[in-house]
């Protein structure tokens, strides 16, 4: 007996071992290592109640549907790459959040974490995209941009029109959890394929690690330069280590398609221009992707997609089409009104500031998008878009008008 | 038998759990040859970035210690945050410093306090600046890392501790006995005077590596050691996510409270992970006597007080120690501590005796005396600005310390700083007096 314990022990790969003892005072906390005599010193291991995280301050989506019996389940499970629960949630534990808003709390570290921590995964993306049940529901891919009606706004108001989503390379960790190698994979993967583009699409990459001044300071100029992350939402899911190390800009030389690799997920696919033309906009982002996309099955790679989950990133809140349809619109007067918010959550739209997501509205231009992600297709949502956009009125007042205007 | 009743074996299968946190577990890297994975440090200039060649990564990079730490966890920081570049951590320490919340402490010539009136109260300046200062650029994430990594860890610490080999002993002196002198430092310059060290909980990972259970059992037994001082030692814990506004307000005014770390050095290693959690602070009552628990290392152990005793302020620090550990021990604990590297610590340059011993002293002529850079070389001193970092000293107000941690024992280290200071302020008064100072200047110690 004492024999094949001590067999078992010395193989320390393999063997978690949990000690109780008594007398520990009464939280239950403390743990009291036994000395054992197999020779190698052994990892210390707690229960999973010692190890659940304290999450009475917390108000994001993991701490709503974490439960200690759930952590319990999972916490010693890891995908194949070796990735925790305990990593997944670190962004969730280490931001407790706000009372207003609701940030989503964790992130997948590859594309199996949304199959091995499903328990805590499903309920997620359920509160999240508005009751989408992934056991169950199954979501619907359409990149046909000819299916787009009408699409061009007034530009007295409209200012720009954007659409981007983002996708990720099966087979290679994501950013919270992949090797400066695998990243450095991405980046050639990505850059090869692009590299095929063609017309109006041929473009050029930009690597943060080599570019000039001369082409940092014209980037910042056009406002595609993106950055090292700040926000503790995503360093502490571990996505800036290395920087800038793999990370760069793509753009075409019309400034209308940009690519950014390896900032919050492994690709970001940006399609845009000044002016009220959705529907050229989302012309332009459908046909890119589809052809990035050839390029990149040319050479043997595919993106991470499943029926359940449609396109796989890496925050919970991108999945399904990743689709964030948008205009800078000018609504001085609407956005005084006291409806507003209401307004815009009937058409399942949301408002940011011109400087993204967190930022305040300069001089009366929101920027307003679509608000789901899973569930719909792209077609349908950028279509939901346009048509909750009315170009003009006479009194010279952009509304937006719908049946659910007259329902307030 | 007993072992059988207590413990409940479990069978883990493949792939292997091993600790929470650090990315750099990811299997797939085996995947990739050295060469693939070896990072970018041609924009680098730190500790681990001068010694980590493409050769030792290769050797090391598949090794792990027991608890499952790996290189790339030991060199996350030093990769993240390369020291003279365009990504000056500084940089991004200013940035984020200004987002804190208003409840910081604002620098300025603050009396001194636990923090030795920096900015953040309970933040050391990490000398982002400092001209001679170079960052370490590795942590260590259980004990045993100082020896799975040797080949790289040895290097650095020979490089950042004067030359330190990995065959020196280091020779521990907890005996302020053995203190010459030291009580009566001219408080007309000496406003204050403190003693800081670290200890770690042997058996236990460190902040970057541990996970929530180990720290909370850490809290738990440091809580249990403290809460038996006695004396002028007996004091109170104030954990950090169970403390009311009036005990924050308390702390904040003291100088004492700490919090979470905004330093990309300190964040990129992971060990501001669960934060708040198991974090907290003990002071006793006379409020000369501190312990942060799980901040950078499970325990910090401050000693201070205004004016000039420093004798006073080393004996209760040395005396607190003791008793610390002895409590410690009867709970079956010890510190992490060899021969070699003396005090284990979480980064590098805090080994042997983690002391930084210090004063606060008005200095206006000296200073700005051509040869002060000299001076304090040759006396084994390093000054820093006492108004927050990268502040100039306020008022010729300096913060002198001792510049060594390993290869020098305790005591020899405040006999250094008891030395060095009344030097100094001799050297100020001559100063002041229109006198000379030539005669006075220090031969290299």
């Amino acid at each position: 007996m004492a024999s094949s314990f001590t067999r078992i022990l010395s193989s320390k790969r393999n063997v978690g071992i949990l000690s109780l003892v008594g007398g520990s005072v009464a939280a239950g906390f403390l743990l009291h290592r036994e000395h054992v005599t197999a020779g190698e010193p052994l990892r210390r291991r707690y229960p999973a109640s010692a190890e659940y995280p304290d999450l009475r301050k917390h108000n994001n989506c993991m701490a709503s549907h974490l439960t200690p019996a759930i952590y319990a389940k999972l916490c010693d499970k890891a995908t194949p790459n070796g990735y925790t629960l305990d990593q997944a949630i670190q962004t969730g534990v280490d931001n407790p959040g706000h009372p207003f808003i609701k940030t989503v709390g964790l992130v997948a570290g590859d594309e199996e974490s949304y199959e091995v921590f499903a328990e805590l995964l499903d309920p997620v993306i359920k509160e999240r995209h508005n009751g989408y049940d992934p056991r169950v529901m199954k979501h619907p891919t359409d990149l046909n941009a000819s299916k787009i009606q009408s699409g061009v706004f007034d530009e007295r108001y409209v200012l720009s029109s954007r659409v981007r989503t983002g996708r990720s390379i099966r087979g290679l960790s994501l950013p919270p959890a992949c090797t400066r190698a695998e990243r450095r994979e991405v980046e050639r993967v990505v850059v090869d394929a692009l590299s095929g583009l063609k017309g109006d699409l041929a473009g050029k990459y930009y690597s943060l690690t080599v570019m000039t001044e001369k082409e940092q300071q014209q980037l910042i100029d056009d406002h595609f330069l993106f950055d090292k992350p700040v926000s503790p939402l995503l360093t502490c899911a571990g996505m800036a280590r290395d920087w800038p190390d793999a990370r760069g800009i793509w753009h075409n030389n019309e400034k209308t398609f940009l690519i950014w690799i390896n900032e919050e997920d492994h690709t970001r696919v940006i399609s845009m221009e000044k002016g009220g033309n959705m529907k050229r906009v989302f012309e332009r982002f459908c046909r890119g992707l589809k052809e990035v996309e050839r390029l990149i099955q040319e050479r043997g790679w595919e993106f991470m997609w499943n029926e359940r989950l449609g396109y796989i990133l890496t925050c919970p809140s991108n999945l399904g089409t990743g689709l964030r349809a948008g205009v800078h619109v000018k609504l001085p007067r609407l956005s005084k009104d006291p409806r507003f918010g209401k307004i815009l959550d009937n058409l399942r739209l949301q408002k940011r500031g011109t400087g993204g997501v967190d930022t305040a509205a300069v001089g009366g231009t929101f920027d307003i998008s679509n608000l789901d992600r899973l569930g719909q297709s792209e077609v349908q949502l950028v279509q939901t878009v346009i048509d909750d956009f009315l170009a003009g009125s006479k009194y010279g007042v952009c509304v937006l008008l719908r049946s659910s205007w007259y329902r307030l | 038998m007993m072992m059988m009743m207590m413990m409940v074996m479990m069978m883990v299968g493949s792939p292997d759990v091993i600790m929470p946190f650090g990315n750099t577990h990811n299997k797939f890297k085996m995947n990739y040859s050295a060469e693939q994975e070896f990072p970018d440090l041609s924009q680098h200039n730190n500790h681990m970035a001068k010694v980590l060649t493409p050769e030792i990564y290769a050797q090391l990079r598949d090794k792990e210690t027991p608890s499952g730490f790996t290189l790339d966890d030991v060199i996350q920081t030093g990769v993240d945050n390369p020291g003279r570049s365009h990504l000056e951590p500084h940089d991004w320490f200013l940035l984020l410093r200004r987002l804190q919340s208003t409840r910081r402490r604002v620098a300025g010539a603050a009396p001194w306090g636990a923090a030795g009136g920096h900015e953040n109260p309970g933040r050391e300046n990490k000398t982002r600046r400092h001209p001679f200062i170079m960052t370490v650029g590795c942590v260590a994430g259980d004990e045993e890392t100082y020896d799975v990594f040797k080949d790289l860890m040895d290097p650095v610490i020979e490089d950042r501790h004067g030359g330190y080999k990995p065959s020196d002993t280091h020779k521990t002196d907890l005996n302020a006995e053995n203190l010459e002198g030291g009580d009566d430092l001219d408080p007309n310059y000496v406003l204050s005077s403190r003693v800081r060290t670290g200890r770690s909980i042997r058996g236990f990972c460190l902040p970057p590596h541990c996970s929530r259970g180990e720290r909370r059992a850490i809290e738990q037994l440091s809580i249990e050691a403290l809460d038996s001082l006695e004396g002028d030692l007996k004091g109170k814990y104030y954990a950090l996510k169970n403390m009311t506004e009036e005990e924050q307000q308390q702390l904040i005014d003291d100088h004492f409270l700490f919090d979470k770390p905004v330093s990309p050095l300190l964040l990129a290693s992971g060990m501001a992970r669960d934060w708040p959690d198991a974090r907290g602070i003990w002071h006793n009552d006379n409020k000369t006597f501190l312990v942060w628990v799980n901040e950078e290392d499970h325990l910090r152990v401050i000693s201070m007080q205004k004016g000039g005793n420093m004798r006073e302020v080393f004996t209760r620090f040395c005396t607190g120690l003791t008793k610390i550990e002895d409590l410690f021990k009867n709970r079956g604990h010890e510190f992490m501590w060899n021969e070699h590297l003396g005090y284990v610590l979480t980064c590098p340059s805090n080994l042997g005796t983690g002391l930084r011993a210090g004063v606060h002293v008005k200095l206006p002529n000296v200073s700005k005396h051509e040869k002060f850079g000299e001076i304090l070389k040759r006396l084994r001193l390093q000054k820093r600005g006492t108004g927050g970092v990268d502040t100039a000293a306020v008022g010729g107000v300096f913060d002198i310390s001792n510049a060594d941690r390993l290869g020098f024992s305790e005591v020899e280290l405040v006999q250094m700083v008891v030395d060095g200071v009344n030097l100094l302020v001799n050297m100020e008064k001559r100063l002041e007096a229109g006198e000379a100072i030539n005669d006075l200047m220090p031969e290299q110690k």
